[in-house]
């Protein structure tokens, strides 16, 4: 087994997607909850309430950040100046973890605000390498890697999913962030079992889980299409891949997403319990 | 694949846009309108984005009208950078240059004092000026000296009634607006900025002292613009807001 603690600081126990009309909720309940993500981008201003909101959850709580617009997928350079306002943001909040996606969202100068797809083949592997190693020396620290939500394939792909991601955290040192949901997303959308997809995935290196609700669609030809809206609670099938993935893993920290309607936060919170529950029991009752 | 993510890009944001080769379902069939979640994806976020930036524009115009215009703008104006609390600084220009909104000549500057409101709350913090360092002075000395602004203080004029627009469309009881050209000082006495009508001169005033004239000569300044202009209130307003970080009297100064 990997050592974890050196990839992040976060308590093996739930934690849930910082939403400011929570704030004061959470300070005065936070229920089972020991932890906290706030995504990046939405802390990079000059001071006022958000920073400040931010300062004192982080005296209560560990707090994870999780970027969502780095690019590290994309075919062009890291954006330097995105980097230096990360590299502020890490360096005076000293979270217990960072995170970003294996995915793009920046294409020249524009920046599309949604965490695009990237066919998996060698040249991919080496930039997507080269961009974490970036991100690693910038920050100087490890980070961790999350698998994304498919809604489509490249034809172009010669390496699956998590093989990829296998050989990009051999090769740089990251941890990775098994986003749960997104592999029960993915498997409906593209045609796998979320079996098949965890015995390839290196879940020595996952240091961190996310699970999260979705929506649900249809393509073409009528098959199922689900979407990664973080809209809603919990889907059972994926509480239960959970339960199948901490047997497997052991105690982890575990993340519920919910970023859109977002509820009251003690509907949240039982979210939170219910993955509280998962940790302590390997199952969802 | 730098060529193919352009592709890419591009037909992300473009609904008529043809779809990139070569994406499938994951079993060679092709993806089809799985790639409209990705259009879907952006349009929308960014969409909620510019409403959430914008609300009193978005009351103005009514939310779908908001949301055919946030669809042209962010072809017209995407985001450069993904910290989206700068997204939509050319929505004023933009406004301005549709024609089917001329006759809403307001919109643009509501639009500004938005961006203003919204670039006050994230403006750095400064502790503020102890008040009784202002009563505690001889009036020569008063009248010499210089003040600092706190840099969550944002100062705008417009031709438009914008502060009362503004109430009228943020506060259940505001009167009806009438024309009028209006000056807006924005605080923000701890997290929330607050828009504040300034008298006439006020803000001649305010731009004066931002710009390092002592107090004495910025009075000249706005009396030379409204010659009733008395400094009390405006003095109050600031002092409320906590707007004041210092206080320079003119033999400290180099």
């Amino acid at each position: 087994m990997l050592d974890t603690a050196r990839l992040n600081r976060l308590p093996a126990a739930p934690g849930v997607g910082f939403k400011p009309q929570h704030f004061a909720a959470i300070m005065e309940d936070a229920g089972p909850v020991r932890w906290l993500e706030v995504h990046a981008e939405n802390y990079m201003g000059d001071g006022g309430r958000p920073l400040a909101q931010l300062r004192a959850l982080a005296e209560r709580f560990a707090i994870s950040v999780h970027g969502v617009g780095l690019s590290i997928g994309g075919a062009q350079p890291l954006d330097k100046d995105h980097l230096a306002r990360l590299a502020k943001l890490v360096g005076w909040l000293n979270p217990a973890s960072f995170s970003e996606h294996l995915a793009w969202s920046s294409h020249g100068n524009t920046y599309l605000n949604d965490l695009l797809p990237l066919p998996y083949t060698n040249a991919t592997l080496t930039r997507v390498a080269e961009h974490i190693d970036t991100v690693q020396s910038t920050l100087g620290r490890p980070m961790l890697l999350e698998n994304p939500s498919s809604y489509l394939a490249f034809a172009e792909s010669t390496w699956s999913e998590p093989e990829f991601l296998a050989e990009l955290a051999r090769r740089t040192g990251c941890g990775l962030l098994l986003d749960v949901n997104n592999v029960f997303i993915s498997s409906v959308n593209l045609g796998f079992t979320p079996k098949g997809y965890l015995d390839a995935f290196p879940l020595s290196r996952v240091a961190e889980i996310h699970v999260g609700g979705h929506d649900h669609d249809a393509d073409d030809h009528g098959a199922a299409l689900l979407i990664d809206s973080h809209a809603r609670p919990v889907a059972p099938p994926v509480w239960d891949l959970l339960a199948d993935v901490l047997a497997r893993t052991g105690p982890c920290p575990i993340l519920v997403e919910w970023d859109n309607d977002v509820p009251d936060w003690p509907t949240l919170r039982d979210e939170a319990c219910r993955a509280e529950h998962a940790l302590q029991t390997g199952a969802v009752g | 694949m730098t060529a193919g993510t352009g592709n890419f890009a591009n037909a992300v944001l473009h609904p008529d846009a043809a779809l990139p080769a070569g994406l499938t379902d994951g079993n060679g069939q092709p993806a089809g309108r799985r790639f409209n979640v990705l259009r879907n994806n952006v349009a929308s976020s960014l969409g909620e984005a510019l409403r959430t930036g914008f609300p009193v524009i978005t009351k103005l115009l009514g939310t779908e009208n908001m949301k055919a215009i946030a669809a042209m703008y962010l072809r017209a104006h995407p985001p450069r950078s993904p910290v989206l609390s700068a997204f939509g600084t050319d929505l004023p220009e933009f406004l301005a240059g549709l024609p089917q909104l001329s006759h809403l000549g307001y919109l643009p500057d509501i639009a500004r004092l938005e961006l203003a409101l919204r670039a006050s709350y994230h403006a750095a913090d400064a502790p503020a000026l102890d008040p009784s360092r202002l009563t505690e002075l001889s009036p020569q000395d008063l009248t010499e000296a210089t003040l600092s602004f706190t840099p969550s203080l944002r100062l705008m004029r417009s031709r438009w009634p914008i502060h009362a627009i503004w109430l009228r469309n943020t506060q259940d009881d505001a009167p009806k607006p009438e024309a009028a050209p209006q000056d807006v000082l924005i605080t923000r006495r701890e997290f929330d900025p607050t828009p504040h009508l300034l008298p006439p001169g006020g803000a001649d005033w305010i731009a004066a002292v931002s710009n390092g004239k002592s107090l004495g000569d910025a009075l000249d300044i706005a009396k030379a613009a409204a010659p009733d202009f008395d400094p009390a209130s405006t003095l109050a307003i600031l002092l409320r807001g906590n707007a004041l970080t210092s206080l320079t009297l003119k033999d400290q100064r180099p």
